[in-house]
């Protein structure tokens, strides 16, 4: 009975911590992107950001999205002639990319790639005391370092899955149409006459903002919260890349089933 | 010189998880001199400045500074006391990504909007008074632990505040960069005028340049006075902070169940 009751209070416990947690980070997104910067400080910085979350991702970005474009073209080309349809491969694989691959994994990469690193320098300033020594400052660090890289990410992430989308087309059909021969002008009159922007380009565009505002958050807020230790850090990037890459695949579901589901 | 203190606790507690910290704390801070808070590390000397720079909030008590009362102000005049105080962390806290000049710039671009040959000057200035001037296109990555503090010190003055605090100051430094920074507090005390806290467990150091010392220990003020008056101070405790003796009325041991239970050796399990 005993050990029943301490099970249920340490739940009970666990259950409060995880909701404290919520609303401090929610306390911490207003408090960082309520108000507005000058634009002659806030610019730089927010550059600066773009380029380091943004810029530096890119290769990443382009590589992965260039292979998976060729495995897609290989593995659709042997599916699709079995059926005689490998005419209509151009399609699945700007399908698959715009309204999935794209935003998903460009955001499981961005966790991995720049949302971990975000956590870690976070992390870093807070332990060397540099946010608290801003503070103190009169410099609030919540607009001078943490506002400038959320903008950062959540302008970078849509931009990156266009990127991944288009570089994955291009490598789909470097196999489909180069390689394995399909003729290139049903590759692309196919893809023009099936994928439409308003419903699947879009909604891989909505996808993606909402990926990058959440990995974004996680990461940041992981850094600014962590335990001011070498462990804690440590322990902050795992929860980074964690939490963002279950979050990216859980709402992908709820997104898609939003989007797509009422056939 | 207005005779009234700078920086007023009153009867201030403040607990961190169920570990009460300060247990009404009430001290004198006089404006224009140094003092020292010392104790015993894990005293919450460093806690304190954070009160009174208003970074954590006390349970009960004010503590006022320059007639404010820091808990009770809101962000904005919290910030704009802030710009009065300079605050040297014990891991000087540069930042990483910014060079020495551009790491004592910062509060001035932040705070004024000077003109950039102005801010060059008064960084060169401030530079200079470390001694520092020839090091201002390094990287805080390239510099020694006293420089980093040099070049710490040199921002936390950058805006010509009324109040200093100093955390640690001389911990872990070499005897000469010891000596410098003891001669840099003395010096920007007496040629700035600025009132100077420091909170540090070197002592001979630190009474060496205060005007006034505290001394913290178990969340109360133990002994204050002039050094003179606190090495003549009646308390065992005092005595034994300053002297250093390892054993007294802070025990040597850490409190712990009998030794003969720990070993299994009592009287009870050997029957």
């Amino acid at each position: 009975m005993n050990w029943l009751a301490e099970r249920l209070a340490a739940f009970g416990r666990s259950g409060l911590d995880v909701i404290a947690s919520l609303g401090r980070s929610g306390r911490f997104l207003a408090g960082a992107l309520g108000g507005v910067p000058k634009p002659s400080v806030g610019f730089p910085l927010l550059l600066k950001q773009l380029y380091s979350v943004g810029v530096l991702s890119l290769a990443i970005i382009v590589v992965s999205g260039l292979f998976i474009g060729m495995v897609l073209g290989l593995q659709g080309y042997t599916i699709l002639s079995d059926y005689g349809s490998e005419a209509a491969i151009g399609q699945m694989i700007a399908l698959t990319l715009v309204r999935e691959l794209g935003p998903v994994v460009t955001a499981l990469l961005f966790a991995g790639r720049a949302g971990s690193a975000l956590t870690a320098e976070i992390g870093l300033m807070k332990t060397t005391e540099q946010l608290s020594s801003m503070e103190m400052m009169g410099v609030d660090p919540l607009r001078r370092v943490i506002a400038p890289r959320l903008w950062a990410g959540f302008i970078s992430v849509p931009i990156l899955a266009a990127v991944f989308s288009v570089v994955g087309i291009w490598g789909g059909m470097l196999v489909g149409v180069e390689w394995l021969g399909v003729f290139e002008g049903s590759f692309w009159g196919n893809m023009q006459s099936s994928v439409s922007f308003a419903s699947d380009v879009m909604n891989g565009v909505i996808k993606s903002i909402v990926f990058g505002f959440v990995c974004t958050w996680i990461a940041v807020y992981q850094g600014y919260d962590c335990v001011p230790t070498s462990a804690g850090i440590s322990s902050a990037t795992t929860k980074t890349v964690v939490y963002s890459s279950l979050a990216v695949l859980g709402l992908d579901f709820v997104l898609t089933a939003v989007m797509f589901g009422d056939f | 010189m207005d005779a009234s203190p700078y920086i007023e606790l009153r009867d201030v507690v403040f607990t961190r998880g169920n570990r009460r910290i300060f247990d009404g704390v009430s001290l004198d801070i006089p404006r224009g001199r140094i003092t020292a808070i010392m104790g015993p590390s894990g005293t919450g000397k460093t806690t304190l400045l954070r009160l009174i720079g208003g970074q954590l909030k006390p349970d009960s008590g004010t503590i006022t500074v320059a007639g404010e009362n820091v808990p009770q102000l809101r962000r904005k005049a919290l910030y704009r006391l802030r710009e009065k105080m300079g605050m040297l962390f014990q891991s000087g806290a540069l930042f990483t990504d910014l060079s020495v000049f551009e790491n004592v710039a910062f509060p001035l671009r932040v705070h004024t909007a000077l003109p950039e040959d102005m801010i060059r000057d008064i960084v060169l200035m401030k530079l200079e008074a470390v001694g520092l001037r020839g090091a201002r296109d390094l990287m805080p990555a390239e510099l020694s632990g006293g420089m980093t503090r040099r070049v710490a010190l040199a921002r936390s003055i950058a805006l010509d505040p009324e109040l200093i605090m100093y955390d640690e100051p001389f911990a872990g430094q070499d005897p000469i960069a010891m000596g410098v920074l003891v001669k840099l507090i003395r010096d920007l005390n007496s040629s700035m005028g600025l009132t100077s806290v420091l909170v540090s467990h070197d002592v001979p150091e630190s009474l060496s340049i205060c005007h006034y010392a505290c001394i913290v220990a178990d969340g109360q003020i133990i002994g204050d006075g002039t050094p003179e008056e606190l090495r003549a101070h009646p308390s065992d405790r005092v005595q034994q902070f300053l002297r250093g003796h390892p054993d007294g009325p802070v025990p040597f041991h850490y409190p712990a169940a009998e030794a003969g239970q720990d070993w299994g050796l009592s009287g009870r399990e050997r029957r």
